[in-house]
């Protein structure tokens, strides 16, 4: 199933889609299925799992010391396709967000068939704008994949028709002009990128960087599609192996984007 | 041959966060409309001028040719420029690009710190805040050049990630540029990343080639039939190979960081040995492994360790119009040597690197004329120098 039908769904019970992003491999390969899978049991409707890379030029401390450890524990593209098969057996749809060296190395092609066999939705690619996707765009169509590009406050209007016309399954609006990590109070500019992006033809725009609580989570859906949600997560996840942590800041967030809050 | 970016044949490109791509046009745009600007030109020539030190001289080197087999050597002095190497070039241009921008303040990466050096004298110039990230391997090894920048009064951030050096100073330079990208300009120091720094640091830096190729022709009456640069990025080489890319017989090499050696793994060397990726913006040849992470690069040089390498090389290699060849350390230690005693010249060991391959060309063509960028000068080296000759700082010998 592809985030499209997720984030439907979500709507017509009256709220948003909540999209969670933990990284593949950390704190170990099996644990990072495990927190997934615990994440889409407290209400996740998208998961995001972050391909641990050696330069990861979007992400903020907190991920970056996870992918580090991730990477340093031995973490491969093989591991990645096993995490991807458990937690698609729950029924989430799996959007894997990667800088686009391991996959342009893996080739665009080979990529597609094995992340969809192991039941993958699609890719969110930080470093890949829409302009050097195309052999990406001919394999994700190929295998009826999700492609989801980004839009920053800073896109001028030519590009976010280019963004909008090229996402299949949503646009990623990253709402601040930063890095990843939680903070205090999500930038107001969200709201506004998010109807610009509406404006330029794109159906669906969940807003990442920067949510915390399920209290930030139901502001969001009040104007987005999805609410993406990262550092706050992995921090629970790293402060509390144990998971009960993760599990009751999910369930939070998703009352929040469910607008059951 | 065209070569205006964003791609090099296969190579460069922008592959980079959204949020960067209007600062990139803009930059973009702003250096298309400033470099025909008579008024920028006539302002950056008259800093090349009086600031600068240019043009900068040739100078031939007969004691050293006799390590070369006899070969003629002449050496394009960058050594000499404002800042000790060819960095100021470069960076001169792009502050009057920030300037003409609207920015007032400039971030930058640096290895061995002379591209550090070179930004943080040009914003004290120009008056723009400066701060500058280098990784705390750099750090340590490069105390000079740091104790420089803070005294240009630039902000210097040390990087404690991956393998702390360049490319990860570089990875934190544009992190904090995606935050700051209102009033903050990135002024990147080599002809790689995305579109347009390759192309606007080759625009910049080919005043090198443009100069040493006039003042070799008005001192022996012909081209020469070599030419030689380091390349680690790759910006002083690819500012002296332009001037000559349509000059046939004139062979071009760029000399890479061989480390300990190609089959030992620890090198610098991603167009001798590297295979296509995508890095710092850029599709170009770099050190990965099988799953496409960056391999940490290893060169005795600071300036030299960088797994990647600006696309306009990875073009000229691709097309054969540039052969790339690996050095080692020691051979370029060596030749560090050498310059210092035959002809009181200490180079900075990237520049080393390009004699080194000088050595070995001249041995095998003893009636070539060579032409090095020799595009640094040694005084941030001498640390490392006396460490691997053993030098303890203490004197030859005592009198009592």
């Amino acid at each position: 199933m592809g985030a499209a039908e997720k984030i439907d769904a979500a709507k017509a019970k009256g709220g948003a889609a909540f999209i969670a992003y933990l990284p593949a491999g950390y704190p170990d390969v099996q644990a990072s299925a495990d927190a997934a899978i615990a994440v889409v049991e407290s209400g996740a409707d998208i998961i995001e799992l972050g391909f641990p890379y050696s330069d990861p030029g979007m992400d903020g401390s907190l991920i970056q010391a996870a992918t580090h450890e991730a990477l340093s524990k031995g973490f491969k593209m093989k591991d990645l396709f096993g995490i991807v098969e458990q937690v698609a057996a729950t029924g989430a749809a799996v959007e894997v967000m990667t800088y686009i060296n391991p996959i342009f190395r893996y080739g665009f092609d080979a990529f597609a068939r094995d992340f969809k066999n192991a039941g993958g939705a699609g890719l969110i690619t930080p470093d890949l704008i829409p302009d050097e996707a195309d052999p990406w765009i001919e394999a994700a169509d190929r295998y009826d994949l999700d492609k989801i590009f980004l839009v920053a406050p800073s896109s001028r209007p030519e590009r976010l028709k280019l963004v909008a016309d090229s996402c299949r399954g949503f646009v990623y609006a990253a709402s601040t002009m930063g890095v990843t990590g939680a903070r205090s109070s999500v930038d107001n500019r969200a709201r506004e990128l998010v109807a610009d992006t509406r404006a330029h033809g794109a159906e669906r725009v969940c807003v990442g960087l920067g949510v915390s609580t399920g209290e930030q989570a139901a502001e969001i859906a009040e104007y987005a599609d999805g609410v993406i949600v990262g550092s706050a997560l992995i921090e629970a996840l790293r402060d509390d192996p144990s998971l009960a942590r993760l599990r009751a800041l999910a369930s939070d967030i998703a009352a929040g984007a469910h607008g059951e809050g | 041959m065209n070569l205006t970016g964003p791609y090099f044949g296969e190579f460069g490109g922008r592959y980079i966060p959204e949020a960067l791509i209007a600062a990139l046009d803009d930059l973009s745009d702003g250096w298309e409309k400033l470099k025909i600007d008579p008024a920028f030109k006539e302002e950056l020539a008259e800093l090349n001028r009086t600031y600068t030190g240019r043009p900068s001289i040739i100078t031939e080197v007969p004691r050293f040719s006799q390590h070369c087999g006899g070969a003629r050597v002449i050496l394009k002095r960058e050594d000499l420029n404002h800042t000790g190497s060819h960095k100021i070039n470069n960076v001169l241009g792009q502050a009057l690009l920030t300037r003409s921008l609207g920015k007032t303040r400039v971030i930058a990466e640096t290895g061995a710190g002379q591209h550090g050096v070179a930004t943080a004298t040009a914003a004290a110039l120009l008056g723009l805040e400066c701060t500058i990230y280098m990784g705390a391997a750099d750090i340590r090894r490069q105390a000079l050049n740091v104790a420089r920048m803070r005294l240009l009064g630039a902000e210097v951030v040390s990087v404690n990630q991956g393998s702390n050096t360049l490319k990860d100073a570089i990875n934190e330079a544009f992190r904090e540029w995606v935050a700051t990208v209102d009033t903050t300009n990135y002024i990147f120091g080599t002809a790689a990343g995305p579109h347009p720094f390759p192309a606007l640091v080759r625009d910049l830096q080919r005043i090198i080639g443009d100069e040493a190729r006039e003042q070799v022709l008005a001192l022996t009456g012909s081209l020469p039939d070599w030419v030689l640069a380091c390349v680690g990025g790759g910006s002083n080489a690819i500012g002296m190979f332009t001037a000559f890319l349509d000059d046939e017989d004139v062979r071009l090499v760029g000399l890479e960081a061989g480390g300990e050696g190609i089959e030992s793994g620890r090198h610098a060397a991603p167009i001798s040995v590297g295979d296509v990726g995508i890095l710092h913006g850029a599709k170009t040849y770099l050190l990965q492994d099988e799953d496409g992470q960056t391999l940490e690069s290893h060169s005795i040089s600071a300036g030299l360790d960088y797994p990647g390498v600006g696309p306009e090389h990875a073009h000229l290699s691709a097309i054969g119009r540039v052969e790339y060849r690996p050095v080692t350390d020691a051979e370029a230690m060596e030749a560090f040597a050498l310059l210092s005693r035959t002809e009181g010249i200490i180079p900075a060991i990237e520049s080393a690197h390009a004699l080194a391959g000088a050595m070995k060309i001249g041995t095998a063509n003893p009636d070539a004329t060579i032409l090095v960028n020799l595009s640094g000068r040694g005084d941030k080296d001498v640390e490392t120098a006396a460490a691997w000759f053993g030098l303890d700082g203490s004197a030859t010998r005592e009198v009592f």
